[in-house]
């Protein structure tokens, strides 16, 4: 069968924020409870002022490597981890969640956050990667990373914090542009 | 008001920039330029560089998964939702949620936020000089159903003015947030009405430049779905990117 052409996307523009954020989105775990992090960062624009209008949203495995297919990812009741989150961005362009760290999905493969990043004048919802910095061997070979120069590779690996957390900016322009992703279904 | 417009580009000077760049593009170019420049908004949040092709892996192959306990089916009609009811021309959108080889996206998330039937967003940032409704939130949500299908039932809204460039109008649109079965096809998009004069001045929905899938952005006019003395129907369908299962299940293909 022929593959269909999607629709476009097109802005979130700057009124979602009573529409998208909810209670305890950014919340994957409650903040503060045993194996939680802090995953948080900025997201830039080319002139490297904080987007305050921006949306991030998180999907991941949980510590075993199991990606969570739990409904409640709105209605945050219980202990469910869904392995979901959404981020809007404060006046600084600042971003975070609480989450517990990603395991390997498979033996060997590096641990990473699927990161999707929305903001007013970005017209169409960007894809990237935030890998974990510990396992230099499974990073070593991940294919992805491997074809990347230094340089750019090192904005896709996030740095462990004392606390424990994880920092990982977003720059949509400039000279730490940030690696954003196609996969095989998308069209230009 | 005051006039803080001198520094503005007319509407001329931004209609002039759509032209050339939609004569310089491509055919075939069916998402919207990251880098448009007639929406200024775009210079300085534009990635240069193009994606890198990634094969998805673990949670990008998932989807995050909603339910009932997420979603009240109340929520799907945005005229009964604050206690009275909201002015203006009540309407139903219907359509269906798809996935790049046309098959259902099934009890996933849509989430929609509009302005008012006078343009106007219950927003604290939104100083469009015109009336909050207090009837009407403009935020609604549902699941899909086993058919992908999923209905809103809401009030039109307006067209309103931004700071792009001087006199610069939105078109009437509905903000659309959408999920497939795998994270890559996550969408976020807009919904406008068909025969819209303000389309052809409008840098956003020209960011689109092909003809063909910006008029996919565009709902049909149903009157079928538009009830006697009661409402007015529309239709939009919603196509995601190819989900990854295409390239693990290649027996779909055959038959
Ligand atoms: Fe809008």
């Amino acid at each position: 069968m022929a593959e269909l052409i999607a629709t476009p996307g097109q802005t979130i523009g700057p009124f979602f924020h009573e529409a998208l954020p909810y209670d305890h989105d950014r919340e994957l775990v409650p903040p503060g409870g045993a194996g939680a992090i802090r995953l948080h960062g900025y997201v830039y624009d080319g002139a490297g002022a904080g987007a305050p209008d921006a949306l991030v949203e998180i999907r991941q495995a949980d510590a075993a490597g199991v990606v969570p297919t739990t409904e409640g990812s709105l209605c945050r009741l219980g202990a469910a981890f869904t392995g979901w989150g959404r981020g809007s961005t404060d006046r600084t362009g600042h971003y975070w969640f609480s989450t517990v760290d990603p395991g390997p999905v498979r033996p060997g493969a590096a641990a990473f956050f699927a990161v999707t990043v929305f903001a007013r004048g970005l017209l169409n919802r960007v894809f990237t990667r935030c890998y974990l910095p510990e396992h230099e061997a499974a990073l070593a070979a991940d294919p992805l990373l491997a074809g990347l120069d230094p340089g750019r590779r090192a904005g896709l690996v996030a740095r462990r914090e004392p606390d424990g957390g994880l920092r990982f900016d977003i720059h949509l322009q400039g000279d730490a542009e940030t690696v954003f992703l196609t996969f095989p279904g998308h069209r230009s | 008001m005051t006039e803080r417009t001198e520094a503005l580009p007319s509407q001329r000077d931004i209609s002039a920039e759509i032209v050339a760049l939609h004569d310089a593009a491509e055919v075939g170019e069916t998402q919207p330029r990251l880098h448009f420049p007639p929406y200024r908004s775009s210079l300085l949040r534009h990635p240069t560089k193009n994606p890198r092709p990634a094969d998805p892996e673990g949670a990008e192959l998932v989807a995050p998964v909603f339910g009932h306990s997420d979603v009240d089916p109340l929520e799907a009609d945005l005229t009964v939702q604050s206690g009275g009811e909201p002015i203006g021309e009540r309407m139903l959108v219907r359509g269906r949620v798809v996935d790049g080889d046309g098959r259902p996206v099934r009890r996933q998330l849509v989430e929609i936020w509009q302005a008012n039937a006078a343009g106007r967003y219950v927003h604290q940032r939104d100083q469009h000089p015109a009336p909050v409704d207090p009837h009407f939130t403009g935020l609604g949500r549902c699941l899909t159903d086993d058919d992908g299908g999923y209905a809103f039932t809401t009030i039109k809204p307006g067209a309103y003015p931004w700071r792009n460039h001087r006199n610069a109008w939105r078109p009437a649109h509905i903000h659309f947030s959408l999920f497939g079965t795998d994270f890559t096809q996550r969408l976020i998009t807009q919904m406008y009405f068909p025969g819209d004069p303000l389309f052809a001045l409008d840098p956003i929905y020209q960011s689109v430049t092909d003809p063909a899938a910006r008029e996919r952005l565009v709902a049909g006019y149903d009157h079928d779905l538009s009830e006697h003395e009661w409402l007015l129907g529309y239709r939009w369908d919603i196509v995601l990117t190819g989900s990854h299962a295409t390239y693990l299940e290649p027996e779909d293909h055959d038959g």
